[in-house]
């Protein structure tokens, strides 16, 4: 820690040590009277974003003290702000020194670490640490960590327990061949995992024996990236599963109370986007029965505070199947919350302190009963037209729903913040509750219609049209799906006409205002003219077209034209593409609020119009019809101009990234869908295919280790037929 | 002191003085003091507040007109019909060449001419046209606009002339009219200092007209005359060249500070590929002999090389923001719209000269808030003159309401000396149809106050702006600063007439001195008194809907005052007394 940081720290820390001081004194007294429970009054929050925030709302709620930790690229984020006490650890890794976090927590005095989720949340070691510190980590003890982070290990826990495991091969010959045949003996298609991964970092489905060799490899690369061990274990994959996981919450007196049960099963790239609970079309007894199961599990490997026991519920056999315990407090708690009316960090803590849990089973079931259904939507900077690759980068507009007792928000960032692409990309989650999964799911979309964030791409759209698709709103929920309803959710979009139209309007607003500035001279208001104008000389043409389209070999953009004249200051003559004479509207952009109003010959639209600052030229437009985000196409003359030449024979990245692996090499011929290269961004490694058949590389661009940003050129094929003989 | 010496008064004053000290005036008896016991001021005095709307009431014209009035109808009616006729004529000459060069002219990839200016221009920022009506109607064959669109625009926050040929028309080839148009914006850009930006796509002089095109002073070589002299008084002069520049045409791009021109399209050669043939033998094409590339790669001719004409105008764009030139600036005050509707006006004038025009109700709808600090409200009642605000802007206006007398000569010779001294533009309303006659008039010496009148105009280094909203006959045009005086901007509504005296007094004066009047003529002065036929002939800058003319002088104020402009003071002849 630089030297210039301690006075200020000194300041912050002399103050709360006379205000904590009496209360030391009475928790010191309370110890001796009733001995197991220790007060924790100060807390060093060992995490980021959203659950720093989160952790560190109930912390202040109760009066506890709180210590939160940045990085250098975290250093203006919102978590590094929510607490006076605030500490630079350094290089983007480093929310996993474990060293340095607990000479802060020891320095600051912080009685106690709470380690969000992710990063520490589940390292067995850390939490050893921190004992031997004489720090208290939030959390079950190390043991039961350990027993739970092994897959392999805790399966065997289990079936001793009697809770039923994925049939699966956890031993520790990891030999490629000998996984194969164990694959081969529990039956395609398999699912390969890392060991100690989570979160499916490391996971791959193998449909077939030819591509389980590659898939290994995959796994083992990025499991050894994100948890620093490559071990994995081979299970049945089950074809139409639903995940649905069950909260306990264990104390240190040998309760264990199962907080109700979430149906995770809408997830892309294994990761939960939806949860909800109570899991819909269940029967009572296989919830019950899970619940025992889940309580079961906690119990036998003597754990203590929030854990989530996770089950592959089969949904052709009503059978399910223990898939791994989460030690730790989970992205989607709020949705347990909510229909539980409790604070769970609240309970973690009075756990830490060593209270006994403040209720029992038959009273949590009593508030479960009382309080309908809830559900939680994570919004992601990602673009699921793009296969859901994360996006980053500065929120230009953020507008959130309004927040009530039903719905509530846990984000990480506000308006101006950047979304880096160094850590996870979820801006916040939105989680609401209703009377039933409908009045829930009614206000999930309702919320969801008024939740505005430009800038990067994110899952809105997406989630909005998941809450309205009907097999979803009938509960027919499974892990597959998104894919299998693939046609539905991702729809042929169409920009409305009136939102071309604003479009074109905004923009000539927008530059007009930005050109003459606040002292726009009067006789702009009006001039003079024969014609049928007294405003523009002549009508001009604006175009657009989508901003996520992807360059490619062979792929043109739908570009929009939209003609465009103000006749008078607010009123314009407008034609979109899908009419021939043009509109006459009136319209008012309001600057400060960036809406715009327009009053068509038919209807009143009002829409969020945001520009991007940066370069890319990004127009962002939130419409009562769904929001777009269009780019003007460059004008012909630009990229010949600008002496660009064209290069429909090469293959761009699709986001900032780092290269990992190289898998051609200049002369290959490809086959269309072989993979050419292996890019990693935000942790998550993303294979580039081929786009064609029998291309020839001409040049791999750039080499393996190099970062490279968004659209830059990755692989330069051959010109012309590959496939003739003389290539 | 010796006797007989008249005292001074100083002495006398002096005198009175010693006299007094030595005999103080007897102090009132003490029977008096009790009377009055305490000295107190019965009648006190203070200054008086005036709230700002009752000093502006005096200035509030006040309207008599009677919307329901059949009078106000049949004037509306009549000139709604002549300006339907007149913005038909705008819509088709704005179109510009036939529909078939139109689409030849596009299919080679180039913009229209007045796309090109549209791209020019900033977005929002309107363009000030000017004689859209030129040539029409003068020549044998069909010449919108003369083939050349003149007019002043906003291109990055600043006022430029703008010169666009118009090669659908003819090859864009300059007619007399062409070349009166073209110098006629030069000169309206050297009196304002704007920028010129030339749009070029001429095929050059037109020969068979090339006796009333190429020797004369003011013919084709003026238009480089003007460049360079522009060019000296740092008046930057741009040229986009996106068609042909053949001949004398070369030097336009040649003769501009910065040129632009379009790969493949621009040309620019002192002989075409043809004539070169001719007298040489040698077989070149015309990208070989004056392409863009040619010229900004080798010749240096050009300097900046445009793909397209989007292109151009972008570069042509970059080049003014590059100018270092004052920008547009708000008007220096608040601009408050008339208090009564300009769209009256059609229903005030009407079409009939012969009624007199209620200048008050004119001025009350073209100038700020209605307001008019007139001027010797009484005295030379022909002749109004006050100061008002258009568009922010303060300005002296003098307009005709009758015939003009000694007096009313007097007071605008007055008025105008007060508007020089103050720097103050002046704005002219002619509603004239000339100076009084008559023995009376004559011993009154209407002939030397006119010209002082005409003096004052004439010497008045102000800016000043026409606007003829009636008739505009005889001397009465030189006193009330027509086309001759130079004034930045003259304008003309569709009901005006122009000419030297009305076809009625024309046939009563014929008649008089015992000729008999040719009905012929009668109707030829009757047609070319017409503002279309002025209009065409570039004795003003545009015929204007009179509801307009408030936007019409609040531009022209702009551009007249919203760059730089220079400070030039007034120096009047000699006035005869």
């Amino acid at each position: 820690m630089p030297n210039y940081r301690l006075p200020r720290a000194g300041v912050w820390r002399a103050r709360s040590v006379l205000c904590s001081s009496p209360s030391h004194a009475q928790c010191r007294a309370n110890h001796t009277k009733s001995q197991p429970t220790k007060s924790l009054d100060s807390i060093l929050i060992a995490n980021r974003g959203e659950i720093a925030i989160r952790v560190n709302r109930t912390a202040a709620q109760h009066g506890i003290r709180t210590t939160t930790l940045y990085t250098n690229p975290d250093a203006h984020s919102q978590h590094a702000h929510c607490s006076p006490f605030s500490f630079n650890l350094g290089p983007t890794t480093a929310y996993l020194d474990q060293e340095k976090i607990l000479a802060i927590a020891k320095q600051q005095g912080c009685q106690a670490i709470h380690p969000g989720y992710g990063f520490l949340s589940e390292n067995a070691e850390f939490a050893r640490r921190c004992a031997e510190e004489g720090v208290t980590f939030i959390g079950p003890p190390p043991s039961a960590m350990e027993d739970m982070g092994d897959k392999a290990r805790s399966k065997e826990i289990m079936n001793a327990a009697g809770v039923p495991c994925v049939p699966g091969y956890h031993g520790a010959d990891q030999a490629p061949e000998s996984l194969a045949k164990e694959a081969e003996q529990i039956g395609y298609p398999v699912l390969i995992k890392a060991v100690r991964g989570g979160g499916g970092k490391g996971m791959r489905i193998v449909k077939s024996a030819k591509d389980f060799q590659d898939m290994l490899e995959s796994a083992k690369s990025e499991a050894r990236n994100s948890f620093g061990n490559d071990e994995v274990l081979v299970e049945k994959y089950i074809i139409t599963p639903r995940h649905i996981e069950v909260q306990v919450f264990a104390d240190q007196h040998g309760n264990c109370v199962a907080l109700g049960e979430r149906d995770c099963s809408i997830q892309r790239r294994h990761q939960k986007i939806l949860e909800e609970s109570p899991a819909p079309f269940l029967d009572d007894s296989i919830r019950k029965d899970l619940w025992e199961k889940a309580r079961a599990a906690a119990l036998a490997v003597q754990y203590e505070g929030a854990g989530t026991v996770e089950f592959i519920f089969d949904n052709d056999t009503g059978e399910f199947y223990f898939m791994e315990m989460n030690t730790r407090l989970q992205v989607e708690h709020p949705v347990t919350e909510m229909v539980t009316g409790l604070d769970l960090v609240h309970w973690q803590i009075l756990v830490a302190e060593g209270h006994p849990l403040p209720l029992t089973q038959e009273q949590v079931e009593e508030q479960i009963a009382l309080r309908g259904h809830a559900i939680e939507a994570r919004i992601y900077a990602e673009n699921p037209d793009k296969g859901f690759i994360p996006d980053s980068g500065e929120l230009l507009h953020v507008r959130l729903p309004t927040q009530s007792a039903d719905v509530r928000i846990d984000s990480g960032f506000v308006e101006g913040d950047q979304v880096s692409s160094h850590y996870d990309p979820m801006i916040a989650k939105l989680i609401v509750r209703g009377e039933d999964r409908k009045d829930a799911l009614r206000k999930m979309a309702a919320a969801l219609q008024d939740y505005e964030v430009a800038g990067p791409v994110t899952n809105i759209d997406f989630l909005k049209r998941v809450c309205k698709s009907p097999d979803f709103v009938a509960g027919q929920v499974e892990t597959g799906y998104i894919e299998k309803h693939r046609d539905e959710l991702f729809p042929q979009t169409t920009v409305t006409p009136e939102a071309l139209a604003e479009a074109a309007i905004a923009s000539f607003l927008h530059s007009s205002t930005q050109a003459s500035g606040a002292g726009v001279s009067a006789w702009q208001t009006s001039s003079p003219s024969w014609l049928k104008t007294s405003s523009d000389f002549q009508p001009r043409t604006f175009q657009f077209q989508s901003a996520d389209f992807e360059p490619g070999p062979g792929k043109t953009p739908e570009v929009y034209s939209v003609e465009l004249q103000q006749t008078s200051p607010g009123h314009f003559a407008v034609t979109t593409p899908s009419q021939a004479a043009p509109l006459q509207v009136s319209s008012s952009l309001n600057t400060s609020t960036n809406t715009i109003t327009t009053y068509f010959p038919h209807t009143r639209q009002t829409s969020r119009v945001v520009f991007s600052s940066s370069d890319s030229g990004v127009i962002h437009l939130f419409t009562p019809q769904g929001s777009f985000r269009l780019v003007a196409p460059q004008p012909a003359w630009l990229s010949k101009a600008l002496g660009v030449v064209e290069k429909p024979n090469s293959l761009f990245s699709p986001m900032p990234a780092k290269i990992l692996r190289v898998l051609v090499k200049p002369g290959d011929t490809v086959h269309k869908d072989q993979p050419l290269l292996v890019i990693e961004s935000m942790k998550m490694e993303t294979v580039i295919r081929s786009p064609a058949e029998g291309s020839v590389v001409k040049r791999i661009v750039h080499g393996e280790g190099e970062v490279v940003r968004s659209g830059v050129e990755l692989v330069e094929f051959e010109e012309g037929e590959a496939t003739e003989p003389n290539a | 002191m010796p006797a007989g010496y008249p005292p001074t008064p100083t002495l006398l004053r002096n005198l009175g003085r010693v006299i007094r000290e030595q005999h103080p005036p007897s102090r009132p008896s003490p029977s008096l003091l009790r009377l009055r016991p305490r000295p107190q001021l019965q009648v006190r005095s203070a200054a008086t507040f005036t709230h700002r709307q009752h000093a502006q009431a005096i200035s509030i014209l006040p309207t008599l007109v009677d919307k329901s009035s059949p009078d106000f109808k049949d004037n509306a009616a009549q000139l709604t019909e002549v300006m339907s006729k007149y913005a038909d004529l705008h819509q088709r000459t704005s179109r510009g060449g036939s529909e078939k060069a139109r689409e030849k002219h596009v299919k080679k990839g180039k913009m229209l001419p007045r796309d090109r200016v549209t791209a020019l221009i900033d977005p929002g920022s309107p363009f000030l046209e000017l004689s859209a009506l030129a040539a029409n109607g003068v020549y044998d064959e069909d010449i919108p606009a003369a083939g050349v669109i003149t007019g002043i625009g906003t291109v990055e926050g600043v006022t430029c002339m703008i010169v666009a040929n118009d090669a659908t028309v003819k090859g864009g080839s300059y007619y007399p009219l062409t070349i009166k148009k073209h110098l006629r914006a030069q000169e309206i850009a050297q009196q304002n200092r704007l920028p010129c930006i030339y749009l070029v796509d001429s095929g050059g002089a037109n020969l068979p007209k090339q006796a009333d095109v190429f020797p004369d002073r003011d013919h084709f070589g003026r238009i480089f005359f003007n460049q360079a002299r522009m060019s000296s008084l740092g008046i930057p002069q741009i040229a986009v060249v996106m068609g042909p520049c053949t001949a004398g045409g070369a030097y336009v791009p040649a003769m501009c500070d910065e040129s632009i021109i379009v790969e493949n399209q621009g040309t620019i050669f002192l002989a075409g590929p043809p004539l070169v043939k001719a007298a040489t033998g040698e077989v070149v094409s015309a990208e070989e002999l004056g392409g863009g590339q040619l010229h900004s790669t080798i010749s240096g001719v050009t300097d900046y090389l445009a793909v397209d004409d989007a292109h151009a105008l972008v570069l042509a764009r970059r080049s003014i923001a590059n100018l270092n030139y004052p920008k547009e600036q708000p008007a220096p005050e608040e601009v408050r719209e008339p208090l009564y509707d300009p769209e009256d006006l059609a229903g005030i004038v009407g079409t009939n000269l012969r009624k007199q025009i209620p200048m008050h109700e004119i001025i009350a709808r073209i100038v700020d808030g209605s307001e008019f600090a007139e001027f010797k409200k009484d005295y030379g009642t022909t002749l109004l003159t006050g100061f008002a605000k258009i568009h922010g802007y303060q300005v002296g206006i003098v307009a005709n309401n009758g015939i003009l007398f000694s007096e009313s000569s007097l007071k605008g010779a007055h008025f105008i000396e007060l508007c020089c001294q103050r720097n103050i533009p002046l704005v002219f309303l002619q509603n004239i149809s000339g100076f009084m006659v008559g023995a009376d008039a004559e011993k009154g010496g209407i002939a030397k106050n006119g010209a002082k009148l005409v003096t004052a105009v004439a010497c008045a280094n102000v800016p000043k702006f026409t606007v003829v909203v009636g008739s505009s006959a005889g001397a009465g045009n030189y006193g009330m600063c027509g086309r001759a005086y130079s004034p930045r901007f003259l304008w003309m509504w569709p009901n005006a007439k122009i000419g030297v005296m009305g076809p009625d007094q024309l046939t009563a004066v014929m008649e008089t001195v015992g000729k008999s009047v040719d009905p012929e003529l009668r109707d030829r002065i009757e047609r070319e008194s017409d503002a279309a036929f002025s209009s065409a002939r570039l004795w003003d800058d545009g015929v204007i809907p009179p509801a307009q003319t408030r936007n019409m002088l609040g531009m022209g104020l702009k551009a007249a005052l919203g760059g730089i402009s220079d400070d030039a003071s007034t120096k009047f002849g000699v006035f005869r007394m």
